[in-house]
């Protein structure tokens, strides 16, 4: 057992006892742990296993950049993999366990994957299992997916609730640290609106590490907390800087709690807006890759200081540290204080003014020497140390070892950001060096170490930006109480080589020998590496180790790292829950839903509802929730017999007006409208400019210069963008007016040999009769007391209305048309008889009108007028839109009436079996006539075929059914019934 | 997300908006050649730099607009409305 909690100190409450599990073994831990911090006091070192060597591995950071202590926590039936335990806070009761390992973590049979590592070498997933053929599938992949990865999802539907929250400021400050806080003072002493991220749970960033910063920062924060208009948001993740400078950043807002706050989300997606936004986000701390770098132990300094001052946990009880910089030897300084042994301080410098005060304050530096080996395999032993440039070795127990290879700005936001990031010779790393119109670096991610300079550099941050705003600042500075940086240079120390696996990326497993075997074999550029490699592509993606990699590739080419770069970081800088980005909108809200005016009246008869796009429409009424095909028939015979009506209010109407509104509608149809008399509609259809068709619909003339478009519901928003950008963009010089009146007017389809005698009953101001309103007539009524307009129009193929009335009067004449027909056993129909009547009609809808068919295909080749332009007019008229080859309607029905249909079935001759020569597109019973099941298709040659014979096949139910084709238009085709 | 000043409604989301395509594809006149209305329906430049380009205001006042956005930045130079004439900044934008 190595860790211990100390005494005293830290943040941690002793008076709150928290009891947790961790494979299935009950520990205690404090009120303030984390559970990275509660396993190290209680001795746990060995957190979990290894990607693919399956190496037992440990807490390495104390922060989100933690690439090995990766743990599943379940909650209930929820269990929510690869969390890093360095960002779990304790609550009672929480429990989680180790990924990756079987039977256990102690004993993983899977660890012999070490053996087996020259298989797991960079590329391996191209070079190890490319043969025998066929073995990729059987063998390979579902031995590898056994053995590497990382934690198991859950099967269940997360029980938790997401929350998505639009905020808006004048200043977004990333980042809390003292430039961070510096940059929000100022802005908010000048009035402007701040918000302020903080990814951990307290608020200060690396001043949390220096017990010298607290009275300090603890003023800063109440100062800050006083100003209203400033909003501090701890334990939020900043993780993706989008365009137009839009942020996105993820609060946890439950996680840290046993019980979720009653109508409290488990985290929410906050989407901001800044006008500015101050990135002060600070470093990362590095590794140094040599041999044995990922035992249980090995820890980086900063870490090991975190666990000390602000856990009071002790992460050893003998320590070696071997760093390239003095801002290490503060943590040197806290853990001796703390009661740890430091048994040597590797220093690959010759000493420096930091490091020889070190050495006079008694702690033993090993000047220009480096660690060249680390002994013990689930937790550290002792390590091996030489002098810089030779092979005398020098031994040293020990049971913790902390690495400072220097620290690395992060500049992830800034890369998405576009700002500019370029070596920085003196950090030896990669940082912001440019401003941008809308985003600053504040502090060490702009390069500008020490906590004092930090400090200033956020203030003067805060005031380029309220000077940018337009705001007067206040000069007024407040620095923290510490001297200025006296460190000296540190040296860029990348890799110390020796024999043995020297890890770049402890979450993958990539080694510096991965990646110079990747440019070996050519893939030499940074991008190529990760990809080869997977370097950096971890649930951490290389926070501490990706410069490593680039520099260990670096010396591979013989160039300067500052040339090399590092991957590109895309969002999301750290991990994001799928429920996060769903926020609210899951299940029922998962799209808005539109209901028809009379939803409620459907419901209550019994409705069958189907979702249309966004609308709910009845599929078919009855009580018993029965949707096979007999309440259908039933719905359909009765219009066929006598009457029946229909709720069509889900079609796009358009209300067009204008002088020049006709010569509008004749370039936006293929067919004529300036000839169309007032008082009449017509059967309209729209191409594409590509010359296919587009949709179709029946438009009337109420006036000169007054037409009411309808629409299929599927394109009534595409429609009417066509029309209004070809109105505001095409054809600017026409007078022509456009309102979408969609959700205005309600739609009813009165259908049957009874319609006109039902709908008389309840019109007034209109006559009726068949000379007086014809078929295609359209006039204004007055339906059950309200004004309306009726259209005689057909899509049932019998004698038919569509009656259109104001929407908040859509119940009242629906239920007088409905009480007019009672004498005639009127019965309201849904979708599916729809589609039925219009089936056995012959007509086309969504289903033919699939983007693919031209007018000629659906058989309204006709239609396109000889003179003027329209759209569509010039490619309609290509080659290939005439070839006889191309699929037209047809309609067919099984030779043996005892056989069905099946939609989708493709048309074949029994010769080429394989050989599709068409699909069919709808089908359904037959209402009357001797057939019983009928289709449309679309095939070969289309009504030149009719009277052959072909098989309908569709694999997916095993059937083949031999069919004939026949005319699209089986009912009536005389068309006699809509004229009486 | 892009953020598209409309003239009309002020600043709003991207999602606010259907893009509509290249401005400069101007419908070829009705006795223009089928080659002529090729080229306006499938002819694309794929430049990288200001691009005039329509977007439609369809969450909000529905007007089409024209925008000069940058392919490679998305940085957005101006806005205005069809019948205006927006000229491309000389300068590359600012990262």
């Amino acid at each position: 057992m190595s860790g211990s909690r100390h005494p005293q100190g830290g943040t941690i409450d002793r008076t709150k006892r928290l009891r947790f599990r961790f494979d299935g073994i009950a520990y205690q831990g404090f009120q303030g742990d984390t559970l990275a911090s509660a396993l190290l006091a209680n001795g746990v070192m060995l957190l979990g296993r290894s990607f693919k060597y399956h190496r037992p591995r440990g807490v390495v950071t104390a922060g989100a950049e933690e690439p090995c202590a990766l743990v599943t926590l379940l909650k209930g039936a929820s269990r929510e993999a690869n969390v890093p335990a360095t960002m779990v806070e304790l609550h009672e009761g929480l429990v989680a366990e180790s990924q990756n390992r079987w039977p256990s973590l102690r004993f993983d049979l899977m660890a012999v994957n070490t053996l087996l590592a020259p298989l797991f070498a960079a590329g391996f997933y191209y070079k190890t299992f490319m043969w025998p053929k066929g073995f990729w599938e059987k063998l390979y992949e579902p031995l590898i997916r056994r053995a590497a990865g990382l934690g198991r999802a859950g099967v269940e539907a997360d029980p938790d609730t997401y929350d998505t929250m639009h905020g808006h400021c004048d200043v977004l400050v990333i980042g809390s640290g003292v430039a961070g806080l510096s940059a929000a003072r100022v802005a908010a002493q000048a009035g402007l609106r701040v918000m302020l991220l903080e990814q951990d749970r307290d608020l200060g960033g690396g001043s949390l590490l220096d017990p010298a910063l607290t009275l300090w920062r603890q003023e800063m924060l109440s100062a800050l907390a006083d100003f209203p208009q400033v909003q501090l948001l701890p334990r939020t993740s900043a993780v993706g800087v989008y365009d137009s400078g839009v942020v996105a950043a993820v609060e946890r807002i439950s996680d840290h709690r046993a019980e979720a706050l009653p109508f409290t989300p488990r985290q929410r997606l906050h989407v901001i807006r800044p006008r500015r936004i101050i990135l002060a986000t600070g470093t990362v701390e590095r590794l140094i890759a040599l041999p044995g770098n990922d035992r249980p132990g090995v820890m980086l300094a900063t870490a090991a200081r975190a666990y000390v001052n602000r856990y009071a946990v002790l992460p050893g009880q003998c320590a070696v540290f071997f760093v390239t910089n003095d801002e290490a030897y503060a943590a040197i300084r806290d853990l001796k204080a703390a009661g740890i042994a430091i048994a040597a301080v590797v220093d690959p410098r010759p000493p420096t003014v930091i490091s020889a005060e070190a050495m006079a304050n008694g702690i033993p530096v090993l000047f220009e020497h480096e660690l060249c080996g680390i002994a013990g395999r689930q937790a550290v032993k002792g390590v091996s140390v030489r002098p810089v440039g030779t092979i005398r070795l020098q031994s040293f127990p020990c049971d913790l070892v902390c690495l400072s290879g220097g620290y690395t700005s992060q500049t992830q936001l800034a890369t998405q950001g576009a700002m500019a990031v370029t070596w920085n010779e003196s950090i030896a790393g990669f940082a912001v060096s440019a401003d941008t119109a809308t985003m600053l670096a504040a502090g060490a991610v702009a390069g500008i170490f020490g906590r004092l300079e930090a400090a200033q550099h956020g203030h003067d941050a805060g005031i380029k930006a309220c000077q940018a705003l337009g705001s007067t600042p206040k000069s007024e500075a407040h620095p923290p109480p510490v001297s200025a940086r006296r460190d000296a240079p540190m040296l860029p120390l990348w890799e110390v080589k020796a024999p043995g696996k020297a890890f770049v990326d402890l979450q993958h497993d990539v080694t510096t020998e991965d990646i110079r075997l990747a440019h070996r074999e050519g893939y030499g550029a940074v991008e190529h590496v990760k990809r080869y490699t997977t370097h950096g592509m971890g649930t951490d993606q290389g926070k501490i180790g990706g410069l490593v990699g680039s520099a260990v590739l670096a010396e591979a080419r013989g160039e300067p790292l500052a040339g090399i770069g590092v991957s590109k970081p895309r969002p999301f800088v750290t991990p994001v829950s799928w429920g996060a980005l769903a926020g609210m909108d899951v299940g029922a809200e998962f799209k808005p839903e539109r209901r028809l005016p009379l939803h409620d009246w459907h419901q209550a008869q019994g409705a069958v509802f189907v979702r249309l796009g966004l609308w709910l429409r009845p599929l078919v009424y009855s009580s018993t929730g029965d949707t096979s095909w007999e309440p259908v028939l039933e719905e359909a015979r009765a219009v066929r017999a006598s009457v029946g009506i229909t709720d069509v209010s889900s079609l796009g109407k358009i209300d067009v007006q204008g002088r020049d509104a006709a010569v509008f509608l004749d370039r936006l149809y293929a067919n004529t409208f300036s000839t169309l008399p007032v008082g009449r509609a017509r059967y309209g259809l729209m191409l594409r400019e590509d010359g296919l068709a587009f949709d179709d619909g029946t438009t009337a003339r109420l006036g000169e210069a007054h037409f009411i478009v309808t629409t299929t519901t599927a394109n009534a928003a595409a429609v009417l963008e066509h029309l209004e950008f070809h109105q505001q963009v095409t054809w600017r010089e026409l007078d022509v007016q456009i309102s979408n009146i969609a959700e205005q007017w309600a739609q009813f389809a009165l259908a049957g040999p009874r319609a006109r005698e039902v709908l008389s009953r309840v019109v007034t101001g209109l006559d009726l009769a068949n000379a007086a309103f014809p078929f295609m007539a359209a006039g204004k009524a007055s339906i059950a007391g309200v004004q309306g307009r009726i259209f005689r129009i057909s899509f049932s193929g019998e004698l038919a209305y569509e009656i259109a009335v104001p929407a908040r009067h859509a119940r009242q004449v629906w239920e007088a048309i409905l009480a007019a027909g009672q004498a005639f056993s009127i019965r309201p129909y849904g979708l599916d008889a729809l589609n039925l009547l219009r089936i056995e009609k012959g007509h086309v809808a969504g289903s033919e009108l699939n983007g693919q068919t031209s007018a000629g295909d659906l058989g309204l080749g006709k239609m396109l007028k000889k003179n003027g332009d329209f759209i569509g007019r010039a490619l309609s008229q290509r080659e290939a839109m005439h070839d006889p080859a191309r699929l037209g309607l047809v309609g067919l029905h099984p030779l043996d009436s005892s056989q069905r249909l099946r939609n989708g079935a493709h048309l074949v001759s029994p010769e080429e079996p394989r050989n599709s020569q068409g699909f069919l597109t709808a089908v359904c019973r037959s209402s009357e006539g001797p057939q019983d099941w009928i289709g449309l298709a679309l095939v070969q040659g289309g009504t030149r075929r009719i009277g052959e014979t072909l098989t309908a096949t569709s694999p997916l139910h095993g059937e083949t059914v031999a069919v004939a084709i026949v005319s699209p238009h089986r009912l009536d085709p005389e068309n006699s019934r809509v004229k009486t | 997300m892009l953020r598209i000043r409309c003239p009309h409604c002020g600043l709003r989301d991207e999602s606010e908006f259907r893009y509509r395509g290249d401005a400069n594809a101007k419908r070829p006149l009705a006795d223009a050649t089928a080659e002529a209305f090729v080229d306006y329906v499938y002819s694309r430049d794929n430049l990288c730099g200001w691009h005039s380009e329509w977007w439609q205001h369809v969450g909000g006042c529905r007007q089409v607009l024209k925008l000069m956005r940058h392919t490679r930045t998305h940085a957005i130079a101006a806005v205005g409305l069809p019948g205006e004439n927006l000229t491309a900044p000389v300068e590359e934008p600012s990262p």
